[in-house]
C-alpha cells in the first residue's frame, strides 16, 4: 500500500534518511520509532511530500508520489501532528471540514461527516462543533485533530506523535480509542512516536530506525523476541516481558462471571450477599449495573459495621476498561494495592474484573499464545510476516 | 461608538455653537473662529486626506508586509523593515519640504508623505502577525493539501488580522494627527487654523482646529477597535 525504495534525504553532507526500503501493507499500522534524530519524523514527512526525497521512489497506493501535485497528494492522505495545529479562528466542525472543503462537498454530506467523526471519537456533536479550539482541553483537541485527518476517509493516515503532547492518562485513553477507531476502519497507518510502549501496543509492524537507516522491521513480538542486533535489543528495554504485557488487552484476560451485589446497600442485604458468597470481595452496583465499590464478606460476617466493610470507588479512576492495555491494567493494580481490578465500560457499567494472577499468566504465557491471542483480537488470521526486510 | 459619533458630526456642523464658544473663551479682535472655511469643511477636508494616506498605506503596507515574509521577498525583509523605520523616523515636516519641490503645493505632495509616514506601523504588525502564526498550524494546512494562496487568505491572513489592524490603527491615528502639519503645503483641513493660528498668536484657531484633530482620532481609534473585532472571530 505504502512502499518506499531505496529513499535517501540529504542535507548537505548528512543523510537524515538513508536508503530507506520498506513497505506497509494495506490496512495495517506501521509504527516508526527510534532515537531523536534518527529520520523517523523526515521519513514521514516525505510520504505527503512535506519533505522532497533526494533520491528513491515512494508509492503510495500504486501510485508514485511525484506524479501527483503536493496538495492533490496530501487531500488523499490524513495527517495528524502533535502539536495538533487546529485552526485557532475555526469552529470545530469547520476545522474538522477542511479536506471537504478543499474537495467541494456538498454542505449536507459536510455537516453529516462532522456529526459522525465526532461521535466517533468520542466527542458529543451537538455540545462541540460550535466551539473554538481553544475551549478544548488537550485531550479534546488531540480527538478533533484526529477527527479531523479522517474527514475525507483517506486510505492512508500518517501521525507524528499525535499523542505525544498530552498526559501519561490522556495518552493512554487516546491509545485505547485509537486501537478501537483503527480495528473498524482498518486505514493504512504510518505513525511516528518515540515511546516504545506505545509503539508495541498500536504497531501492526514495527520500524525501528537509526542514524536514518532502518535497523529492523517487524511485528512487536518479534522484536522483542528476536531483537536483529544489541541497538534494537537495547533499545526496546530489559523489560520484555513487562513490555509484551502492551500488546494485551483487558478484554483478553477478563474474568466476566464476577460477583455482584445491585441496589441496596442495607446492612441486611451485605450479610445475605455475604453468605452466598464463594470470594471475599463481592462488587457492589447500582441498579442499573454501574459500578460503585466492592465489600469486604469476611468483614460482614465477623460483624463489622456496614459502612466499614464497604469500599466505594470512582469509576473512572479506580477501573479500566475493556480496551485498556494489560501493563497499564497491571500499573494501576500497584498504585492502588489492590490483588484485582474492575473492568467497566465507558459509561461505567461493571462488566467484570481482571486478577493479579490473570496477568500474571498473562505474562508467563508461551510466545504461541501471545501471538494467537492478537491475532484473535485482531479478527484475523494474518501469518506471521516477521523478519527484517532490509 | 456611533452615538458619539453622530454627535461630533452635529456639533461640528454647527457653526454658530463654535462661534459662540470660542468668542466667549478667547476673545479677540481678529475673530476667534477660522474665518476662511466653516468647521464643517475643515474637518471634511481632513478626512478626505487622512482617508487617501490610510488607503495608500495599507493598500501598499500589508502587500509589502505579506510579501517579505513569503520565500520570493524574504532576502527583502531587512531592508523594508529598515525602509519603514527610517520613514517613521524622518520628521513629516521635513517629508513634506522635500517633496514640495517635487511635487508641488497639492493634495498628492500631503498624501504621499503622509502614506509614507504610516507605513511603518501597518508593514512592521504586518511581518508580526504574519511571524506569530504557530507553525503547527501552518504545517497542518500544508499537509491537509491547502495551496499557498488558499493558506495566506484562509488561514495566515484571519489568524494576523488582530495584530495587523492594530498597526492600521496605530497608522490612521498618527496620520490624523501628521495630517494637521500638513497644511502648511496648502491642501487645508485642520491644519490650517492651527498654523494660521500659530502665525497670528490667534488661540482661538489653534484651539479649534487642535480639538476637533483629537476628537477625530479618538473616535477613529474607536471605530476600527469595532472593525478589528468585526475580522478576528474565536477570539477571546
Amino acid at each position: 500500500m505504502i512502499r518506499l525504495e531505496q529513499v535517501t534525504k540529504a542535507y548537505g553532507d548528512t543523510n537524515a534518511v538513508n536508503g530507506l526500503t520498506f513497505e506497509v501493507q494495506e490496512g495495517e499500522v506501521c509504527v516508526l520509532i527510534g532515537p531523536s534524530g534518527c529520520g523517523k519524523t523526515t521519513t514521514l514527512r516525505m510520504v505527503n511530500r512535506l519533505i522532497e526525497p533526494t533520491s528513491g521512489h515512494i508509492f503510495v497506493g500504486e501510485r508514485d508520489i511525484m506524479s501527483v501535485t503536493p496538495e492533490e497528494l496530501r487531500r488523499g492522505l490524513g495527517y495528524a501532528i502533535q502539536s495538533v495545529g487546529l485552526f485557532p479562528h475555526l469552529t470545530v466542525a469547520d476545522n474538522i471540514m477542511t479536506v471537504p472543503k478543499l474537495l467541494k462537498w456538498d454542505r449536507k454530506r459536510m455537516a453529516d461527516r462532522v456529526e459522525e467523526l465526532l461521535t466517533l471519537v468520542g466527542l458529543e456533536p451537538g455540545e462541540y462543533s460550535g466551539k473554538y479550539p481553544r475551549q478544548l482541553s488537550g485531550g479534546e483537541a488531540q480527538r478533533v485533530g484526529v477527527a479531523r485527518a479522517l474527514a475525507a476517509d483517506p486510505p492512508v493516515l500518517l501521525m507524528d506523535e499525535p499523542f505525544g503532547a498530552v498526559d501519561p492518562l490522556n495518552r493512554e485513553r487516546l491509545q485505547g480509542e485509537f486501537a478501537r477507531i483503527q480495528r473498524s476502519l482498518r486505514k493504512t497507518v504510518i505513525f511516528v512516536t518515540h515511546d516504545v510502549d506505545e509503539a508495541i501496543r498500536l504497531a501492526d509492524r514495527i520500524a525501528l530506525m537509526r542514524g536514518g537507516q532502518l535497523q529492523q522491521y517487524a511485528t512487536p513480538e518479534e522484536i522483542l523476541d528476536h531483537p536483529a542486533n544489541k541497538f534494537v535489543h537495547d533499545f526496546m528495554g530489559a523489560d520484555r516481558a513487562l513490555k509484551r504485557l502492551g500488546r494485551v488487552r483487558v478484554s483478553d484476560a477478563m474474568r466476566t462471571d464476577v460477583p455482584s451485589l445491585a441496589g441496596g446497600r442495607t446492612p441486611a442485604a451485605l450479610a445475605e450477599r455475604a453468605a452466598c458468597a464463594d470470594t471475599r470481595f463481592v462488587y457492589l452496583t447500582d441498579t442499573d449495573g454501574h459500578l460503585e465499590g466492592w465489600f469486604d464478606c469476611h468483614a460482614v460476617a465477623m460483624g463489622v459495621s456496614a459502612a466499614d466493610a464497604v469500599t466505594l470507588v470512582d469509576w473512572w479512576d479506580d477501573a479500566v476498561r475493556p480496551d485498556t492495555s494489560l501493563k497499564e491494567a497491571l500499573s494501576r493494580m500497584l498504585g492502588h494495592g489492590f490483588r484485582s481490578i474492575a473492568v467497566t465500560d465507558l459509561t461505567g457499567h461493571l462488566l467484570g474484573d481482571v486478577a493479579f494472577s490473570a496477568v500474571e499468566a498473562a505474562m508467563s504465557d508461551s510466545d504461541e499464545r501471545m501471538a494467537a491471542a492478537h491475532d484473535a483480537r485482531d479478527g484475523s488470521d494474518r501469518p506471521d510476516p516477521g523478519g527484517v526486510r532490509e | 461608538m456611533v452615538i458619539a459619533s453622530v454627535a461630533f458630526g452635529v456639533v461640528v456642523s454647527q457653526q454658530g455653537w463654535w462661534v459662540a464658544i470660542l468668542t466667549r473663551l478667547f476673545p479677540t479682535a481678529a475673530g476667534s473662529v477660522f474665518p476662511s472655511a466653516t468647521m464643517a469643511d475643515l474637518v471634511l477636508r481632513h478626512l478626505a486626506i487622512v482617508g487617501i494616506a490610510s488607503a495608500f498605506t495599507i493598500a501598499i503596507g500589508i502587500p509589502l508586509g505579506v510579501w517579505v515574509t513569503r520565500a520570493s521577498g524574504s532576502d527583502f525583509r531587512d531592508l523594508v523593515a529598515a525602509g519603514a523605520d527610517a520613514g517613521q523616523t524622518f520628521p513629516p515636516v521635513a517629508v513634506l519640504a522635500l517633496m514640495m519641490p517635487i511635487l508641488g503645493f497639492q493634495i498628492r505632495t500631503a498624501v504621499v508623505a503622509l502614506a509614507l509616514y504610516g507605513l511603518f506601523p501597518v508593514v512592521s504588525n504586518t511581518v508580526a502577525g504574519l511571524d506569530a502564526v504557530p507553525a503547527a498550524v501552518l504545517d497542518s494546512a500544508r499537509g491537509m493539501g491547502m495551496g499557498k494562496w488558499r493558506i495566506l487568505f484562509t488561514v495566515e491572513l484571519p489568524l494576523a488580522a488582530r495584530i495587523i489592524m492594530g498597526g492600521v490603527r496605530t497608522s490612521v491615528i498618527v496620520i490624523i494627527g501628521t495630517a494637521a502639519v500638513a497644511a502648511i503645503v496648502g491642501v487645508g483641513g485642520l491644519g490650517s487654523p492651527i498654523i494660521a493660528g500659530v502665525n497670528t498668536q490667534n488661540v482661538g484657531w489653534i484651539f479649534q482646529g487642535a480639538v476637533a484633530a483629537a476628537v477625530l482620532a479618538v473616535l477613529a481609534d474607536a471605530a476600527l477597535a469595532q472593525v478589528e473585532r468585526l475580522v478576528t472571530p474565536g477570539a477571546a
